[in-house]
């Protein structure tokens, strides 16, 4: 590429000049445009925000595991816990149940018993669950076995991880007034309570954003 | 293979086997290897995921008496 004069002495001139010149600019701002986007994607660590919006046992899971996995892989990571998902919060987690009731997809399997009677899968129908006292408990009983058996983790378990790791924990702090709890209730690595305008610039960010 | 470090990870379910890796890489120093041991099945994929990811390479993997062995070396 010559300079202005060298182009007007090659006898370009005028919209022709103007052309070469646009288009030799053009070309140069793709090939570098294209290598500095490369080097910028390269150099950043790759964010996640997730809103937990769901309280029981099952529901636990999928924040907890994303998130300390999302961490494990280098990952800045916030989670927006809101409504029923603040119980994943609360200092106590043992209250944390699962119902098959309403549940088709869930399969109820024994946890202990010999190999065949395991396989069994017990189709109750709704109207027994509900009429049944102490049903919940004794599915989330079962839940809680069949998760010790098979070598997932608790829920408790993956909490702290995610702590460990630097999990930023977001509380919504409108359903701690909504549902009437206190600050004292929750454990005390929640990094703060906010609201929505809080959350959505992160989420903005975010490489990764999921509702669960 | 030589190694630094050695994770039982036998037993556990996704995802506590690359978290536990994760945090017995922390413990070592750019270039030492960590063994990894683990019965999880879905680690296979998630192990090279994880070498892709935080750039630890993975330096081998083999199938031995029903486990998964895995070498990793720390970047």
């Amino acid at each position: 590429m010559g300079s202005q004069a060298e182009l007007t002495a090659a006898g370009l001139t005028g919209d022709a000049l103007d052309r070469a010149i646009r288009e030799r600019v053009d070309a140069l701002l793709d090939q570098r445009l294209a290598a500095k986007l490369a080097e910028i994607e390269a150099a950043k660590t790759p964010s996640m925000t997730i809103i937990a919006t769901k309280g029981t046992l099952d529901w636990a899971y999928p924040p907890f595991i994303l998130a300390s996995t999302a961490a494990a892989l280098g990952w800045n990571v916030s989670v927006f816990f809101t409504f029923y998902g603040l119980e994943l919060l609360k200092k106590d987690l043992r209250k944390l149940k699962v119902s098959p009731l309403g549940n088709p997809a869930m399969p109820m399997k024994m946890p202990m018993g010999p190999k065949g009677f395991r396989a069994i899968n017990w189709n109750i129908p709704n109207v027994v669950q509900s009429f049944i006292p102490g049903y919940e408990a004794f599915a989330t009983k079962m839940m809680k076995k069949t998760v010790k058996n098979t070598g997932v983790a608790s829920v408790a378990e993956l909490r702290a991880l995610c702590v460990e790791a630097g999990v930023n924990l977001i509380a919504c702090q409108m359903t701690v007034d909504l549902f009437g709890y206190s600050h004292d209730e929750f454990i005390p690595e929640i990094k703060e309570y906010c609201g929505a305008a809080t959350f959505l610039p992160m989420a903005k960010d975010a490489d990764v954003s999921l509702f669960i | 293979m030589n190694f630094d470090k050695e994770l039982d990870a036998r037993g556990l379910s996704c995802p506590l086997p690359i978290l536990k890796t994760k945090k017995a890489l922390n413990d070592l120093a750019s270039g030492q290897v960590l063994k990894v041991v683990a019965t999880d099945p879905g680690s296979v994929k998630d192990m090279q995921a994880f070498s892709n990811q935080t750039g630890n390479p993975l330096l081998s993997q083999a199938e031995e008496n029903k486990a998964y062995v895995f070498f990793l070396k720390k970047k």
